[in-house]
């Protein structure tokens, strides 16, 4: 039997009711397809056909027994390297933890399992998700499968580029700075960041603590509200997980976007934008037109400070959450006679050039004499910056802006300015900031070729006015604009 | 220039981190240009603003999250050993860090 690689979430579940495949088999042309196409993208570093066969025993026996199949059930899917999954390998791309195998689940990864998905494996990703390209991995790059010149963005390229090539159906990625939306838009499918609090981070190998949140990618958008769906809501161990109700993101989606308010600011359109991008942001925005929203011109006044704002606080959060990598309890340990150069000898040897430049400057903003020069003063930038948002959410129902200023760029071509690098993020970063929900869906590709990236920003908590709009728009033809 | 040689050195020294000779002076030439650029966030007037430490409002945290301290079931010790780059179970094995 031939079986196609575009599955659906949908499709999945209606052909294993319909008995026209057993989760074991298409699972099985999956691994196949991985092990065609791996070597050439990178983008799994470790694979779990075990778990995924007790996995897809389970699913089979519903099927046989008749019994109703959970949502996700038998859909094979992919979990960045920086979620912990117990006994599977959990490197985060990093030497350090070259050999970690995490003695729990994140609460994402027991959810999505309870709901009957089938994890193939662990996507590479920049170190410890520091990086816009993935090109920070210790394993290597990932290589776009739409342009294996380009890279596939970052620091989730893994989990966009297994979704992209068809070697998963959907994947959970992390986005602190633009990680989940980037390589969304880079790969040229929906990548979506709920707003902070709305999926637990427990099992989330933490970088910005303030800043880290887990999303889906998706070939679809509706795809993407069924994975979210699963992996929202409350979790007692993280207690910056929210109570806020769950709707049911699914049932919303059709709902008619004619009249509502989306706002196009004008600090996300200045220089510095590809004009590829532009042209095809412009006619992403018509759609909306047609749709018969209403387009608000507003000012964002203090978008530009984000990025500076941005590398305050998420390395200040790092060079913290990263003291715990001393060698003593796991991951590497670099021997020595003296505790202390064993920590320094350990952490020197282990991590890579962005995860240790990121710590100097880390330290630096938060230590005696610069704190309030730097930390305190990007803590009260923050404040302006998520002010921007309640202001413009009292006035829209949703924000447009481009992804990312530029198209997937050449692997390699940006990696000697860490500076440039960040201004990567300079769209991104706002929503990160602000806490707010964001996704990147697919707005058409560059003389047929790069994909571009629509941004949609919603109010806190408006995740399904988000997913709302985007399949709206992936509907009315949005991603061949 | 923002941060010299010294500084990096010191932070290098706070943060348990090995530099070699390179590193150090890559890392702060990097630096110094990011903490330039992040020198425009002075062009803000913040002198009534309050700092933002965390996303959530008051109520959507705290006492809305707060969990009643209940001892549960936690058996993962063994595991954990299992991977630690020196074990000695239950304990995790150190260079000796105090002189007789």
């Amino acid at each position: 039997m031939r079986i196609a690689a575009n599955w659906t979430i949908d499709g999945v579940r209606e052909a294993l009711g319909a008995k026209k495949i057993s989760a074991r088999e298409l699972v099985a042309d999956f691994y196949k397809r991985i092990d065609a196409r791996n070597a050439e993208l990178n983008a799994y570093l470790t694979l779990s056909p075990e778990r995924a066969r007790r996995q897809t025993d389970r699913v089979d026996a519903l099927v046989a027994e008749g019994k109703p199949l959970p949502p996700l059930a038998g859909v094979p899917v992919a979990i960045k390297d920086v979620i912990s999954t117990r006994g599977i390998k959990t490197t985060c791309g990093s030497k350090i933890l070259e050999n970690y195998f995490p003695p729990y689940d994140a609460t994402a990864v027991e959810r999505l399992e309870a709901a009957g998905a089938v994890i193939l494996g662990k996507t590479n990703c920049d170190e410890f998700a520091m990086g816009s390209s993935n090109e920070n991995s210790a394993y290597g790059p990932v290589k776009n499968p739409l342009a294996p010149d380009r890279v596939p963005g970052g620091s989730s390229g893994g989990s966009a580029a297994v979704v992209a090539a068809g070697l998963a159906v959907a994947s959970l990625g992390t986005d602190t700075g633009g990680s989940i939306r980037q390589p969304g838009s880079f790969c040229g499918i929906p990548a979506m960041m709920g707003s902070y609090g709305r999926v637990s981070r427990y099992g989330l190998i933490a970088f910005a603590s303030s800043l880290d949140r887990i999303g889906p990618f998706a070939t679809k958008v509706k795809d993407v509200a069924s994975i979210l769906q699963v992996i929202a809501g409350r979790d007692p161990n993280d207690s910056t997980s929210t109570t806020a109700p769950v709707p049911n993101y699914r049932a919303e989606l059709e709902k008619p976007v004619k009249g509502l308010r989306l706002a196009i600011p004008k600090e996300y359109f200045g220089e510095g934008m590809d004009a590829g991008v532009r042209q095809k942001i412009e006619a992403g925005i018509e759609i909306f037109k047609k749709l018969g929203c209403q387009l608000v011109d507003i000012r964002m006044p203090h978008t530009d400070y984000a990025i500076a704002t941005y590398y305050i606080i998420a390395t200040a959060e790092a060079s913290s959450n990263l003291a715990r990598y001393d060698g003593v309890r796991y991951g590497l340990r670099v021997d020595n006679d003296s505790l202390l150069a064993m920590y320094r000898k350990t952490r020197g040897a282990g991590f890579g050039a962005e995860v240790k430049r990121r710590i100097v400057l880390g330290t630096y903003v938060l230590s005696a004499g610069y704190y309030d020069a730097y930390y305190l003063k990007g803590q009260k930038v923050r404040s302006l910056i998520a002010q921007d948002f309640r202001d413009a959410f009292t006035k829209v129902d949703a924000i447009l802006t481009p992804t990312s200023p530029v198209p997937p760029f050449k692997l390699g071509e940006r990696t000697d300015d860490p500076l440039q690098m960040y201004l990567a993020d300079i769209y991104t970063v706002t929503g990160s900031l602000a806490g707010v929900p964001g996704i990147s869906v697919p707005c058409g590709k560059i003389d047929g070729k790069l994909p571009v990236g629509l941004q949609i920003f919603g109010a806190p908590f408006g995740e399904a006015r988000v997913l709302q709009l985007a399949h709206a728009f992936e509907q009315a033809g949005g991603a061949t604009v | 220039m923002k941060i010299s040689r010294e500084d990096v050195l010191r932070v290098a020294e706070l943060a348990y981190l090995d530099l070699s000779e390179g590193e150090l002076e890559t890392y702060r030439a990097q630096i110094d240009e990011i903490l330039e650029y992040i020198g425009k966030l002075n062009e803000l007037d913040t002198a009534n603003v309050q700092p933002m430490a965390q996303v959530l409002s008051d109520d959507q945290t705290a006492d809305a999250t707060l969990r009643e301290d209940l001892i549960v079931p936690c058996a993962v010790a063994e595991d954990v050993l299992k991977h630690a780059p020196d074990p000695e179970p239950p304990y995790f094995r150190v260079p000796k860090v105090i002189e007789r």
